[in-house]
Formats: C-alpha cells, structure tokens, sequence
C-alpha cells in the first residue's frame, strides 16, 4: 500500500457511516442518499457487465475456427447485437457516471446531497425496468440487428423482438435524460462556498459534459425509437424506401444520437484519468484550464460529427468532407487531455499503485484508440476500413482500454472511500497487467484482421484468417480473468480488508477530508474551498 | 398592487420548506427552476427530430405535403390556437394569483386552464380525428383516400402512399403534442390539489411557476405546429 498511509497514525473507520447508519433492504430500495443509489448501480451495471462479457465470450469461442465453433451464424448475430446494446446501453454508459459519478459529486462539490434525489432513485428504477424489458427481449430470442438497429432490416425484415428491445432503450434514455439533468442542476446550484468553476475537480468537469450530451442527445434516440416502433406496429412507412420513406434518415437521427453517445461513454472515464494522474503524481493536473475546456468542447463537436458513420452510404460528397474535417477536430481536446497528462506526469514522483496503473495504461491505450479513428474519419481510407475489424478494434481500444480502464482506474482510487477498507494492492497490480495483456492480445490482432479485409458481424471467415483470430480468443480469454480477479478481491476487502482510513493516497480534493466510509450528510459543516487540487512542494515529493 | 414576488420570508416557516439538501429557500428554488428548463430543453430536442424527419420529405415529396395539408381543417387547427393562447394567459395569471398568495383567483385560472386544455384534446379526439378517420386518412389503421380528398391528391399530381407519409407526421406530431397536453391537465389537476389544501397560497409556491413553465412550452410547440401542418394549405370550411 501506499507509503502514505502507514507513516501517519493508525488509520480509523468513524462508528456510524451511510452503509451502517440504518438497516434492511428498505433502506436500500427507498433510499435517496446518493451514496447508496451509486451502490444499487453497482450492482446492476456489474450484473449487466458479466451478461455482455459472457455473450463475448461466446463469440470469441466461436470465432476460434473458421467455420464458426459454436453456432449458427443467426445466434451469431443475435449475440453481438445484445453484446454490443447491453454494453452500450446498460453498462457503459451508466457505469461512471452513476456509479462514481453519483458517490463523488456532491461530495466532490461540498453539496450534502445531489439536486433531487428522489428522481435520482426514480432514475434507478427506470434503469432497472428498462434492462428487464431488455433482457426480455434477450431472452424472447434476441434482436439480429446489430446494436445500430439499421432500417429497414429493423422495421420490415428482423424478428418480432425489435419492439420490446427498442422499448426497453427508449426507457434507459429517460433514465440517462433524468441523470443529466440531476448532475447538471446539482453542478450549478448545489457548489459549496467559494468553490468556483475553475477551483472543480477536472471530473467534475468532465460529467458535466457528459450530463450536457445525456440530456441533449438521449431525447433523439427516443423518438428515433418511438418511429421505429410506430412502424413496426402500424406498418407504416416512415423509413421503409417502398412506401415513400427514407432509411437514410434514420442513419442520421440514429448517429445524431451516436456518435455524441460514444463521447458519453469515454468523457467521464477521462475526468476519472484527470482524477488518478493527479492523485498518482501528487501534483496539480497541468493545464487545468485546458483540460476542462477540452471536456466541453468534446462534448460540443460530438453533435457535428455524425456524418462521418455515413460516408458509404450515398451521403453527398460536400457534406463527407465537412463531416471528416469536424471528426478530424475531435482530435485536439483529446490530445489537449492526453499532453496534458503526461506533462504532468513529468518529474513527478509517480507512484504505481494500481489507480495510477490504470491511468498509464488508459492513456496508452486511448491514444492508439483515438488515433487509430483517424484512420477512419479519412474519407479515402474509411472506403476500405469501413465495417470491418478494424472499426472493432478501433472503438474497442477506446471503449474497452479507454473507458473500462478508466473506471477500473477509478474504481480502485475511491473503493477506500467507498467501503473504508483497503484492497489488496499486490492483486490488484496482477489483475491490472493481466486486463492490459489480455485486451491488447484481444484487440491488437484485430486491426490487423480489418486491414487485411475481415468483415465484422460474420460468423465465419477464410481460414487464412485463424491465427489472428485463435490470438485475439486467447487474449480475450486473458482480458476476462483480469475482469474477474477485482470482482473477487473486491468483495473481500468489503468484508476483510484492513482499515483504509480518511486519505490512503495522501490526495487532495473535498472528498478525502471527510472520513471513509462518509456519513450520510457527506459533510458535518459546509466546507470551504480555496484552490483545486491544493498539492503543495513538499507533497510533490512523497512516496 | 405591483407584481411584487413574495419570498417565503413573508409571514412564514421557510426552514420548513427547504428540502434536506439545500442550504436556503433561494438555492432550492433556483434549482427546481432550473431542472425545469432542462427538462424543456431535452423536450426540443426531442420534437426536433420529428421536425427534422417533417423537413425532410416535405422537400421530397412537395406535391404530396401540399396535397395532405390541404386535406386538414383550419377550422380545427384555428381553434386549438386560440384556445391554447387563451389557456396560457390564464396560466400566466394563476402563477401571479399564486405569487400574490390569492387562493380563490388560483383556483379559477387553474380551473379555466385545465377546461380549454381539456377542450382542446376533446375536440381533436372526437372531432378532428375521428373525422379523418371516416375519410379513411388514418395510416396504418385505414389510410385510403377516396371522394373529394382523393381529387385534391390528384389535383396536386401526389401519389397516394407520399401523402400517407404526411398523415404520419401529422398524426405522431400532433398526438405527441395532445400527449404532453394530457399530462399537462394531469400537472394542473395536482395544483388544483394543493391549491385546495392552502399548500401553494400558505407555503411554497414554485410547484405552480413549473407547470406553468411546462404549460407555455407545449404551447409553443402548437404554434410551430399549426402553420406547419395547417396554415401552409389547409382547407378553409
């Protein structure tokens, strides 16, 4: 463990905190404290998590012969469409934000609570109706459309179960609408004396761009959805090309909607990595100001880049160009973030503890990522790259090693917070080299696989192909211990682990001068902030 | 009287009011009034993708949008105009009745309010709907034009199948719109509550303001939607 913890006095757990301070599961069901509902998301997007890892699991299973090992290339499609929908829709998307986001805003800001809190346990339950109307959906037999629900095989071609699929997302985006707008209204109004928009953790920062894109971006899928299920049951057509309508025009609506989502799936993970870095190197984030703009801006020209997912698909030529060169723009706040980053990983004194690994391996992975989109942002070169394993492997690199990663990362910096325990460091460096490995095994291959020509969504491919594909089984097999070794010395620590104390990391920011675990109202007197990330010379040193 | 905002200070318990995680009144009520604003603010974008998929085939198929609108009633779109305006300004004065703690005069805007809402979903229901539905103009449940509206199809050189796809926007337009007034009547049968038990003229008064906010806003998107559908080439009789 950190060298911090042990040279001051022994570390204490205060008597009565929010996990103890009332008992039985109405206290957990009914509770509005946003401590305990980023708790009931914990354990409903790990639930979802498992379920998405497992149908990837299958398919990497299958994909390790050419003829396909397992299955029928229709439960193949029906597999990476609920793989990619529950990771996207169920896990993703609210995993930061609801987990961490929920547990450390208002701590973050000094607030004792967020804005509403009753609708904040509102949108739980909606979570949970929705992933149940989902997985009825799932377990009716599946949607075979992939996750982009493509019209008009989605509305005239593909089975029954599009409608309570659709049905169960169009729910999850009020659940995402409700989260924005509580995040957003407590960012605002509920700041603690003093504490400044530029005196906010960059986290803080990075969810209030997240929570701009929920409530801007959700309401589109919506009724993109809604029109998809009106057409389903009245027949009637909206998007199908006999009847006069137009299937392009959801192509648009939907990327309108998902591309901002991606960005909603990575952006909380780089506030978490601002959080780590500065944690980990005991020094205030360089460029603070940057890096919080780059954040909004992000979140800005996400809503201008959708076109860019449509370059084959008859979109004029003019508007390709203007859309490749609004993609292209993404790349400076992300490279803004990551110099950032690592200028202030310069002549610091890094610890390597397992949050600060993450963090480097995040950054690792998101540049090969982000620079890897660049390839298919080009409107030449996506010709060739489109719809094959190199999109895969390009968005895995920023979903998986970008936005897991970050949450893994975050995960383990504020576990002590969260329970008050420490968890076992020496694992927890062998699960995190392990999810490294394992993803880049994954992953790596995979590029090379698009390039050479794989298409993706196929359950089989010509046998020149299997190496590649037996390496990138083998990885994902690796990636899927690394995932499941947390989750075991996590719910021991919770039990067993040793006492962590107020501030293992020796960290600055509100949420660890309070003790670990936090009391209910978060903070006995509203505290005051003077400076964000307050590390003086001599922490700069520590460890 | 001038139209001075009462502040909860005024005679009563405000500690009370305030909701464990506010620190006073004013952060409180800044931040519902802001949540309000959001959530409008999701509702645009959610319209905005039925105007944008509107926009779209009004310009692929001009003749047949100009056909469908001709096919409405402006007698119908008219009044519901007139009505939701009316139904705002009442609106407007029941948040001033609340605001000047004047229970019985909240009470009849409320009142006034919720009856042409409610007027306006009766008459578009049993009127306006129901009789296209016996013109066969109904996608999805009887879309075939015949008699007079089949002439005006022609007349505009439409096809019949173009002009279903008006009906379908004009039909998921307005119904989500008749939707929002629904909860709309439903929102102001809870002031109405709380007006009778003297909560809004004795305590907090902001639950009226938002109603009313959500009330003007789906106002709004009438006004958008009749010159859209209606004005454009709607039938005058």
């Amino acid at each position: 463990m950190s060298a911090v913890a042990v040279e001051v006095e022994a570390p204490t757990m205060p008597e009565v905190h929010y996990l103890n301070a009332d008992y039985g599961w109405r206290s957990w069901l009914f509770t509005t404290d946003h401590k305990r509902i980023a708790w009931l998301y914990l354990f409903a997007i790990t639930g979802f998590f498992a379920v998405g890892g497992l149908m990837a699991t299958l398919m990497r299973l299958n994909l390790v012969e050419p003829t396909g090992a397992l299955m029928e290339p229709a439960s193949y499609n029906k597999l990476f469409t609920a793989h990619g929908l529950i990771m996207i829709f169920f896990f993703l998307a609210p995993s930061i934000p609801t987990v961490l986001g929920n547990f450390l805003i208002p701590i973050m800001i000094g607030a004792r609570d967020v804005a509403f809190p009753k609708l904040n346990l509102l949108s739980w339950y909606i979570f949970m109706l929705a992933g149940s109307v989902f997985m009825f959906s799932v377990i009716r037999g599946g949607v075979d459309t992939g996750w982009t629900l493509y019209t008009p095989l989605s509305t005239t071609y593909a089975n029954g179960n599009v409608l309570s699929a659709a049905v169960g997302i169009f729910i999850s985006g009020f659940s995402s609408i409700l989260t924005g707008l509580n995040f957003m209204v407590t960012i605002h109004k509920m700041r603690a004396p003093r504490m400044t928009w530029f005196r906010l953790p960059l986290f803080i920062w990075a969810l209030y761009a997240t929570s701009v894109i929920f409530v801007l971006a959700m309401p589109v899928i919506a009724i993109t959805l809604a029109l998809i299920a009106l057409e389903r049951i009245f027949h009637v057509g909206i998007f199908d090309p006999a009847l006069g309508g137009d299937p392009i025009l959801f192509q648009h609506l939907f990327w309108f909607f998902g591309h901002p989502e991606v960005y909603i799936l990575i952006l909380p993970s780089m506030g978490v990595v601002s959080e780590l870095v500065a944690a980990g190197c005991r020094k205030r984030v360089f460029g603070y100001s940057f890096v919080a703009f780059s954040s909004v801006s992000i979140a800005a020209i996400s809503f201008m880049v959708w076109g860019h997912h449509m370059f084959l698909t008859g979109q004029s030529v003019y508007a390709g160009f203007v859309f490749s060169a609004l993609s292209f723009a993404v790349a400076i706040p992300s490279a803004i973030k990551v110099f950032n980053w690592t200028a202030t990983m310069h002549k610091a004194s890094v610890s390597y503890d397992t949050p600060m690994l993450y963090a480097i391996g995040f950054i690792g992975l998101f540049t090969i990522g982000g620079l890897t989109g660049l390839f298919l942002a080009s409107l030449g070169t996506d010709v060739h790259l489109h719809d094959t394993y190199f999109v895969v492997a390009h968005f895995h690199y920023v979903m998986v090693g970008g936005a897991i990663m970050g949450y893994l990362g975050g995960m383990h910096l504020w576990w002590p917070k969260m329970t008050g325990k420490l968890y076992p460091e020496a694992w927890a460096r062998f699960a995190c080299l392990l999810v490294f490995a394992g993803f880049n095994l994954t992953f790596g291959p995979q590029f090379i696989l698009g390039y050479l020509g794989m298409p993706r969504r196929y359950a089989v491919y010509p046998a020149e192909f299997q190496v590649l594909n037996v390496m990138s089984s083998a990885g994902a097999s690796i990636l899927a211990l690394g995932y499941l070794i947390p989750l075991i010395y996590f719910t021991w620590s919770a039990f067993k682990g040793p006492v962590a104390g107020p501030n293992p990391w020796g960290a600055k920011g509100l949420e660890w001068t309070i003790p670990s675990p936090p009391p209910t109202n978060n903070f006995d007197e509203t505290p005051v902030v003077e400076e964000a990330y307050a590390y003086g010379p001599e922490e700069a040193h520590v460890g | 009287m001038g139209l001075r905002r009462l502040t909860l200070a005024d005679g009563h318990d405000s500690a009370a009011l305030v909701a464990h995680q506010f620190d006073d009144f004013e952060q409180q009520t800044q931040a519902d009034t802001f949540g309000m604003w959001l959530f409008l603010a999701t509702e645009v974008l959610f319209f905005g993708g039925l105007f944008c998929g509107y926009a779209l085939y009004r310009n692929l198929y001009f003749e047949a949008f100009t056909a469908g609108s001709h096919l409405l009633k402006i007698k119908y779109g008219a009044s519901y105009t007139v009505l939701l305006i009316c139904s705002s300004l009442t609106m407007a004065l029941g948040v001033r009745s609340a605001q000047l703690r004047r229970q019985t005069a909240l009470t009849v805007y409320v009142v006034l309010t919720w009856i042409m809402g409610f007027a306006f979903v009766y008459v578009k229901l049993r009127y306006e709907w129901y009789g296209d539905y016996l013109e066969g103009l109904v996608p999805g449940l009887n879309f075939a034009p015949r008699g007079e509206s089949l002439d005006m199809i022609h007349h505009f050189h439409a096809t019949v199948p173009h002009v279903g796809l008006f009906f379908i926007f004009y039909f998921v337009m307005t119904g989500v719109h008749a939707l929002h007034m629904v909860i709309g009547l439903g929102l102001l049968t809870t002031l109405l509550i709380f007006a009778k038990q003297g909560k809004v003229t004795k305590g907090n008064f902001l639950w009226v303001e938002l109603v009313g906010l959500y009330w003007h806003f789906v106002d709004i998107v009438w006004i958008f939607l009749f010159p859209l559908l209606y004005l454009i080439g709607g039938r005058y009789v």
